[in-house]
């Protein structure tokens, strides 16, 4: 009965489970981002980029400045003048000096604040949004993006990974010929590889930004796991010691 | 040392002479069948879960800003800028969903080995009860992040209200407080989730527990150790099948809360979203009545109540039967020591009908809580491609419905008019370990 009653709940688990990637891959056909949110380097690398190439238009509304130099293992002095470009406190968060009212003229709409962007849309949706814009002169900034289509935002890191064209399929009568796949044009000043490399570090800075709790989470859980498989182990001896009374009463 | 204890001990029990033999009744002489196995480890999960509920929820709330403006923003800060406040949040949405895990176990028990039949009906109704508290407490705890999924959750949900012939648009504003979900109802959903709900949870539980004690503990053999043989080593009156709670299924129980920590331990530290099972994709986006989230569903614990709702036409011109069904669901199961007739109870010794149809209410209970998660949308149209995914689903959907019903139609009919063959039931408990 033991054997059968284990056998059902570990079916019920095994159920359970098995439904997770059908919730989790909420964008499909998407390459995985490959992020490693405990190469500090990596993050770093990203928190490079993002000041350069994002903070222009896009917060970080609940990180502090703070927060990134102890997380990411920066000294005040280096967050100070290497990422902190808005004169914002030590102990302020990462707000963006863009006006409201002129995003919505140049771009249609207010750019969204990115702190929660990775827990919100997934690693993946980041990094493949970032590869995938390209030039299209039918839309109001030039830009388009195959992730994301008609997206308002131009692409940030056009001088790093060059400028993208669409390679169009043949039209189906009466309808717009499909993107079938993008190519550079014009080289940047990275190679695809490095580029792929430079999103990465992106798209794991902004995931490492929607949960900087990640960081000490996994390494707190292994301790916790220890402890209580052996807190467990000790209270069956416990019961076993026990139960021996139980089992003498036959 | 042992002396100040001892008299402290006896100054109170000269005040409250009471409280000893209270505390024997319930623990030391509460005699429990000494047969119980796997399932029986879920009820007192249960009450873990709620003392984890209360406590990490007090913690939540010294931070927790009730307000449309803050609510979502406070929820971050907690996240983020609170000592190990990531950690009380992640025990908090970990916990209620275990809470869900554990109670379904626990519910699925009583089914399997006739707990709720004779003399038991009132421990029954009493955990049906605390159910439908709990739906309450947990539906009003998901609007509190006020996420968009929060937000539209609410929407749809006491929006169900509405389909009420005459009194429906009234009420849901009465619900609501606004037009919309908003900063009324966020508050006054605040006030039931953290104190009016929990105190109805506290009394419920300890009414179940002091009607389980009324009549003692059902067993996975079904049979009354009260009627059997008397005297055991502890005690010559008491069941010779019975041992004292305390300390046997005391340290047993402790067991089963290692082995459950551990693993609540492992999705708080390794998987807290749990793939956007525990916290959906769409509450990290705030609260915003413009965007839509591309599927509204509830949490996964009401998924198979709200596939229901989905599943169940309209016709004549209103949408109430699918509220109608969805309560049913639950009204069914509350009402089932009268539906269930059989004179056996544990599921070992009944007739294979009763196996069968057991196992069709959980496998149509499983499969409408993935159509209700929209699992069935995804699958449909990977595992047959071209098909129309809105006809295989209702198809699906519909039938899962009328298995999970048709449980309470043929255990009916099966057990009221003598179908059921059983098997004979021992005298006495048999001990499988």
């Amino acid at each position: 009965m033991i054997k059968r009653t284990i056998s059902s709940i570990a079916l019920a688990l095994g159920l359970a489970v098995a439904t997770i990637p059908a919730l989790a891959s909420e964008g499909e056909g998407l390459a995985p981002a490959g992020t490693n949110i405990r190469d500090q380097a990596s993050l770093q690398r990203g928190a490079k980029l993002f000041f350069n190439y994002c903070v222009g238009c896009h917060s970080l509304k609940y990180v502090r400045y703070s927060r990134l130099a102890s997380d990411l293992g920066l000294s005040e002095e280096e967050v100070m003048t290497n990422l902190n470009f808005t004169g914002a406190k030590f102990g302020e968060p990462v707000i963006s000096h863009m006006p409201a009212d002129d995003a919505k003229t140049w771009f249609g709409k207010d750019p969204p604040d990115l702190s929660l962007e990775a827990r919100a849309k997934g690693v993946d949706f980041i990094f493949n949004y970032l590869n995938s814009f390209y030039l299209d002169p039918t839309r109001p900034v030039g830009w388009n993006n195959t992730v994301f289509p008609n997206a308002s935002m131009p692409n940030p890191l056009w001088e790093l990974q060059g400028l993208q064209t669409a390679v169009h399929g043949e039209a189906a009568p009466g309808q717009e010929a499909v993107v079938e796949k993008l190519q550079i044009s014009t080289p940047g000043r990275m190679s695809p590889e490095e580029f792929r490399g430079a999103t990465r570090d992106l798209t794991a800075f902004l995931e490492y930004a929607a949960e900087p709790a990640a960081l000490e989470r996994q390494s707190i859980g292994v301790w916790v796991i220890l402890f209580l498989a052996g807190l467990t182990f000790l209270l069956y001896l416990l019961k076993h010691e026990y139960w021996k009374d139980v089992h003498e009463s036959h | 040392m042992a002396n100040v204890f001892s008299r402290i001990g006896d100054w109170v029990n000269e005040r409250a002479p009471n409280l000893a033999p209270t505390y024997r009744k319930h623990m030391t002489e509460y005699f429990a069948p000494k047969n119980f196995n796997l399932w029986y480890y879920f009820g007192s999960l249960a009450l873990l879960v709620l003392v984890n509920q209360i406590v990490t929820g007090i913690f939540l709330t010294m931070n927790y800003k009730t307000s449309a403006l803050e609510a979502f923003n406070s929820v971050e800060y907690i996240m983020r800028d609170v000592e190990w406040g990531w950690l009380i949040r992640y025990m908090h949405s970990t916990g209620a969903s275990l809470f869900f895990v554990v109670v379904f176990l626990h519910m699925f028990r009583g089914i399997m080995y006739g707990s709720f039949k004779r003399p038991r009906e009132l421990v029954w109704i009493l955990g049906m009860l605390i159910f439908l508290v709990l739906m309450a407490e947990a539906f009003m705890g998901y609007v509190l992040p006020w996420g968009n999924m929060s937000f539209w959750g609410a929407k749809v949900i006491i929006s169900l209200f509405g389909t009420i012939p005459y009194i429906g648009g009234s009420l849901v504003e009465w619900i609501m407080g606004d037009f919309l979900p908003a900063d009324a109802t966020l508050n006054r959903f605040f006030a039931l989730h953290v104190i009016a709900l929990p105190l109805v949870l506290l009394l419920l539980v300890v009414l179940h527990l002091a009607a389980l004690h009324e009549v003692g503990s059902n067993n996975p053999d079904g049979v009354d150790v009260k009627h059997g043989p008397k005297g055991n080593k502890w005690n010559p009156e008491k069941p010779i099948d019975a041992i004292p709670f305390h300390p046997y299924y005391t340290v047993k129980d402790l067991v089963g809360v290692g082995f459950f920590l551990t693993i609540a331990a492992f999705i708080i530290f390794f998987a807290p979203t749990f793939g956007g099972w525990f916290l959906e994709h769409d509450n990290f986006t705030p609260a915003n009545n413009l965007v839509t989230p591309s599927h509204i569903k509830p949490s996964w614990y009401f998924t198979p109540f709200y596939a229901i709702l989905r599943m169940i036409p309209s016709f004549f011109g209103t949408a109430i039967w699918g509220v109608i069904g969805m309560f049913g669901a639950i009204l069914l199961l509350a009402l089932l020591p009268w539906i269930d007739k059989g004179e056996v109870r544990s599921v070992r010794y009944r007739g294979l009908g009763f196996r069968i149809a057991l196992g069709v209410l959980v496998f149509s209970f499983l499969a409408l809580g993935l159509v209700g998660a929209g699992v069935t949308a995804e699958v449909i149209p990977e595992w047959f491609p071209g098909a129309d995914v809105t006809t295989w689903e209702n198809a699906f959907g519909r039938l899962m419905v009328l298995g999970y019903f048709g449980f309470f139609v043929f255990v009916w009919v099966y057990t009221r008019f003598g179908f059921e063959k059983t098997k004979p039931v021992p005298e006495r408990v048999t001990m499988h370990d």
